[in-house]
């Protein structure tokens, strides 16, 4: 096994550390920095809790190596509320019960940080086109579809 | 659900990254990541070596070259997605891209690496199909360029040798204007489809087909022309009554059984999407066909 020394930014912060070929950069986060909000579901690609941002773009962090991320940006679910408040997105999943147990949420949240940047004013088949590769089996979608709708409505009102 | 231990190797050059793949054992080349890194943490693929392509130089990009769109085997689903060149020339190509698994997949996914996975119900081969695409293929005995009938040889299998490397696809164009249509049915919208079919149309003013390709994937172990249904059309006048015989054509196909869908429920797919698929081609062709459901 390889071992590597990687230097990246997550959410505004450097980092350097030394890795192991074969570590996801899911458990890259978790384990080496501690940043536990990325949350771990199927571990092969397909229910969507460890989306996060590479580059501002989307990724599922089981399916990428930390060694691939040398030299990148990745945003994490912990990068989205500022001084201790929730972000509008997140504002709006508590106000609409966006979340039950809230495993799925964190990869929600950055599945819809993408789309809300790429799409201002979505119908509701939008949203729910843009949540097909995000699993939940709490809530049915509606709360959620809702709480996205009602973020893509308050960010327009922010400008 | 981990990968078991490899060492990774990140060439800059293809040069370098051939020379690799020559000379370690039981090493695999890394694309995008998104059929084979799920297959290395179920351990259904166990490698001593990875080779990641991602900063080898001239691997990316689309460009018009010999009245084909050159396609570089790194480039990215979304990066084809959104590619102006794409929607102009290969409009086919740009439909199917969405339907290819979700927006975090097709953020890193290569349609290199989608074409070496061949998957049978994948959506990428179904395209090079309909295109009659040429793959370039390299490795330490040199290059070659494979028409992808020879390509594709059966259940996720290539001719792609362990020690070569895909660098790059190229799509022979056709004329512009010409029409397509692209349909699926998959069980949840981003899953491998059941049966999908892509279809590529030139007809004449006087709505005769001057030329019409159909693939399908889904119902075979690698994509499938249906060579007697494209005769059967051909030189023909293109009406809802052509479209229906073409379609039932589509019965033939011996699609697997497997626990999303018997070989029945199948073949009854491809007809009914290859006469969708068709109908919505002869309607971009300015053909007005009347639509039966069933």
């Amino acid at each position: 096994m390889s071992h590597h020394a990687i230097a990246l930014n997550v959410n505004g912060k450097s980092y350097e550390r030394t890795v192991e070929a074969r570590i996801t950069l899911a458990d890259f986060l978790r384990d080496a920095l501690g940043l536990t909000g990325t949350h771990l579901g199927c571990e092969h690609g397909v229910c969507g809790a460890c989306t996060v941002l590479v580059d501002g773009h989307t990724a599922r962090a089981c399916l990428l190596f930390a060694v691939q991320v040398n030299g990148r940006e990745v945003t994490t679910v912990e990068g989205l509320a500022a001084d201790g408040m929730l972000n509008p997105l997140q504002q709006a999943f508590q106000d609409n019960h966006g979340l039950q147990c809230g495993f799925c949420t964190p990869g929600m949240l950055m599945t819809l940080t993408e789309f809300l940047r790429d799409h201002r004013d979505p119908s509701e088949a939008d949203v729910r086109e843009a949540l097909t590769g995000n699993l939940c089996r709490c809530t049915g979608y509606a709360g959620i579809v809702a709480a996205a709708l009602d973020a893509a409505r308050r960010l327009r009102e922010e400008g | 659900m981990k990968p078991a231990a490899f060492d990774y190797h990140a060439p800059r050059t293809l040069e370098e990254a051939v020379g690799l793949m020559a000379a370690l054992d039981n090493a695999k080349v890394l694309a995008g990541g998104q059929s084979l890194v799920p297959m290395m943490n179920f351990r259904y693929v166990i490698v001593d070596h990875l080779v990641d392509l991602a900063q080898v130089q001239g691997l990316r990009g689309v460009r018009l070259a010999d009245g084909a769109l050159w396609i570089g085997a790194m480039t990215s689903q979304r990066e084809l997605e959104f590619s102006a060149e794409v929607a102009l020339q290969c409009p086919l190509l740009q439909e199917a891209l969405t339907h290819i698994g979700h927006r975090q997949t097709r953020n890193r996914g290569t349609i290199g690496g989608s074409l070496v996975h061949a998957d049978p119900a994948a959506e990428l081969p179904a395209v090079c199909a309909a295109h009659d695409a040429e793959i370039e293929i390299v490795g330490k005995r040199g290059q070659r360029v494979v028409p992808f009938q020879e390509f594709a040889t059966g259940f996720m299998a290539t001719i792609v040798e362990p020690d070569e490397i895909v660098t790059a696809i190229r799509l022979p164009l056709w004329p512009a204007g010409h029409a397509h249509g692209f349909q699926e049915f998959a069980r949840r919208r981003g899953d491998f489809a059941l049966a999908g079919v892509a279809v590529l149309l030139d007809v004449a003013p006087d709505a005769r087909v001057r030329r019409v390709a159909i693939a399908l994937c889904g119902v075979a172990s690698s994509p499938v022309r249906l060579r007697d249904a494209e005769s059967l059309l051909t030189a023909n006048r293109l009406d809802a009554a052509a479209i229906k015989a073409a379609a039932a054509l589509a019965r033939d196909v011996q699609p697997l059984s497997d626990i999303h869908a018997g070989a029945d429920y199948r073949r009854h797919l491809a007809e009914v999407m290859t006469r969708r698929a068709l109908t919505d081609a002869a309607r971009r062709a300015g053909i007005s066909v009347a639509m039966e459901r069933a």
